[in-house]
């Protein structure tokens, strides 16, 4: 896929993510936002994967650690045709398949449970584990928040992950600098990043997570690491895309009420009609 | 009964995993810098290249282990009850449980039986965390024998089980041709009309030598070995509490949340009973040597003959 396009395919995954939280009345949309581009890049570009046959055993994996931004991932799901669009509007609704977080029993193209933070990550250092105990050549993704980071778990995790070389893991940070209680580094700063990860023996990438061009170069150079895990440090803008929404912690988790759905909605139609002129 | 083979539930574990580990690739031993206690170390020596030591790292354990049943492997994590449960409780919560996954934690130094290194290692809590958990089967065997027939169903068996083992050497109980383990159904050992004793785990030998010592008063103890704590064999319960009226619980556990709670549930809805609950009661352990704090916390035979000749008459 060409970068318009996957810029436009964003710009609807964006679109669809303001409406589910919209419609369910709660949700996460600035953090689902923020990486909203590389769930993006992710399923329509880089992960090994079939929306018909969702469990296919030489799948890549893709874990969402930071699980709270579901509704960034169902709609990227929902866009790849692993279920209906109409179904994001039941989004955390009483019955919905579509839970709150992540939920790998009922969501077709969800490959592990998650939302309490810091797990997320320890499953997919187990998924890309059990890839090189049987010699299988899928790879692993993970995606977690710059808050998240601050849970000890996450260590544990990137501590074994490179002691054990998993050359086939990817760790993405969404470093959008916002976490509910305000700038990761006025509550408890995981900075520098980077630094932490690479004396974690981690391979790592620094890039603008909201660039599709930075975002491609940087998934392909993962794919030429050898002997180490590859940490992708994002920086993105929280609830990119929506005006009121960006840069704002207060729309972690909080939905937009009918008023500030038609704004958002119209900035992203803008937005979505600038890249048709293209 | 000094005669008889003792085998610590623990070195059980090892053995079994090492054994089954020969016959089936998709098995991996997952442990948190125990080997040598928990004696995965057996299976390391058998299978080094199935076997991933976490170092001490207990909650990433457990979600490495889901991430691995999540890619068809069948993982066993290893470590003590206390982090297995304790420590690691909210991920076995909801990256094993909730997604159901098929994990099985092999949790060794269960209870007070710990020994030397006290309060903060002796668990006396987990069955009552894992009983919790949706979905989650819950098996403490009493020896040896049922201890590795619980490994091997434990395998073949679809979803998590948190797997209850000791670090003392206790008798081998179970060692007879007919022996069958089955998920969820305790057994008889001793048929008795007075009362009924349900014992779960180390305590259940104590339980047959304090039967024989009722039943030299004339007190006929009916003892159940129920191996599984969840699901209940609440048939079985129920019948035996008809039959005799009195029913008694031991378990080196606490007696709150145990197996004397879930033998209660069951009572109080469907046939109430006078229930005495034998355990750990709402105290933390302390250091000494296994055998003497048995007795100090009243599970040894003679305590458990006392406390039930008292409730029984």
């Amino acid at each position: 896929m060409d970068k318009l396009k996957l810029m436009k395919t964003a710009n609807e995954v964006r679109k669809d993510i303001v409406t589910a939280v919209h419609s369910a009345k709660a949700g996460h949309p600035g953090g689902s936002l923020s990486a909203a581009d590389i769930f993006t890049y992710l399923y329509f570009e880089e992960l090994n994967i079939d929306p018909q046959d969702p469990k296919k055993a030489d799948r890549d994996r893709f874990v969402l650690s930071k699980g709270h931004t579901a509704p960034g991932l169902y709609s990227v799901l929902a866009e790849r045709g692993y279920f209906p669009k109409e179904d994001l509007k039941t989004l955390r609704h009483t019955g919905s398949y579509l839970q709150g977080h992540p939920d790998m029993k009922h969501i077709p193209g969800v490959d592990m449970s998650s939302g309490s933070l810091g797990q997320g990550i320890s499953a997919a250092v187990g998924m890309a584990l059990a890839a090189k105990l049987r010699g299988d050549d899928y790879r692993v993704y993970t995606l977690l928040g710059d808050g998240e980071i601050q849970e000890g778990q996450v260590w544990e995790a990137s501590m074994l992950a490179a002691h054990r070389k998993l050359d086939n893991l990817v760790v993405i940070v969404d470093n959008n600098n916002l976490q509910i209680d305000g700038e990761i580094g006025e509550v408890n700063s995981p900075y520098p990043i980077d630094k932490k990860f690479e004396a974690f023996n981690f391979h790592v990438i620094n890039i603008d997570g909201n660039d599709f061009d930075q975002i491609d170069a940087a998934f392909k150079e993962a794919k030429t690491v050898k002997g180490q895990p590859t940490a992708i440090i994002a920086k993105t803008v929280k609830g990119k895309g929506v005006s009121f929404m960006e840069n704002q912690a207060g729309w972690h988790g909080k939905a937009p009420n009918d008023e500030e759905y038609k704004i958002a909605m119209a900035d992203l139609e803008k937005a979505g009609e600038a890249l048709c002129q293209m | 009964m000094s005669d008889v083979k003792k085998i610590a539930t623990r070195e059980s574990y090892g053995n079994a995993l090492a054994e089954l580990g020969s016959e089936h690739k998709d098995l991996v031993v997952l442990d948190a810098d125990l080997a040598s206690a928990t004696k995965t170390g057996v299976f390391k020596k058998a299978h080094p290249d199935r076997f991933i030591d976490c170092g001490i790292a207990e909650g990433n354990m457990m979600g490495v282990a889901a991430g691995l049943a999540a890619a068809g492997m069948v993982p066993f994590a290893s470590t003590f009850a206390m982090f297995a449960a304790g420590r690691a409780y909210e991920q076995v919560r909801n990256s094993i449980g909730y997604p159901h996954l098929n994990v099985k934690i092999g949790a060794t130094h269960a209870g007070i039986s710990v020994g030397e290194d006290g309060a903060t290692h002796q668990c006396n809590e987990d069955i009552a965390l894992m009983r919790t958990i949706p979905g989650m089967t819950v098996i403490c065997p009493s020896d040896d024998v049922e201890a590795k027939a619980a490994v091997r169903v434990a395998y073949e068996f679809e979803g998590p089980v948190y797997l209850r083992f000791g670090r003392l050497a206790v008798p081998v109980i179970n060692d007879r041709p007919d022996y069958k383990f089955e998920i969820g159904k305790g057994v008889v050992l001793r048929e008795g009309k007075d009362v009924t004793i349900i014992a779960t785990g180390l305590p259940v030998s104590n339980c047959l030598e304090a039967a024989e010592k009722l039943a030299a008063d004339g007190i006929e103890a009916k003892v159940i070995n129920m191996h599984t704590i969840k699901p209940l064999d609440e048939e079985l319960v129920l019948a035996a509490a008809k039959e005799t009226g009195k029913v008694v619980t031991v378990e080196e556990h606490s007696v709150i949340g145990g197996l004397g709670s879930a033998v209660c549930d069951v009572l109080a809805e469907k046939a109430p009973a006078r229930v005495l609950k034998i355990g750990i009661n709402d105290v933390f352990g302390e250091s000494g040597p296994a055998v003497e704090l048995i007795k100090k916390y009243g599970l040894d035979a003679d305590s458990i003959y006392e406390k039930i000749k008292k409730f029984a008459e």
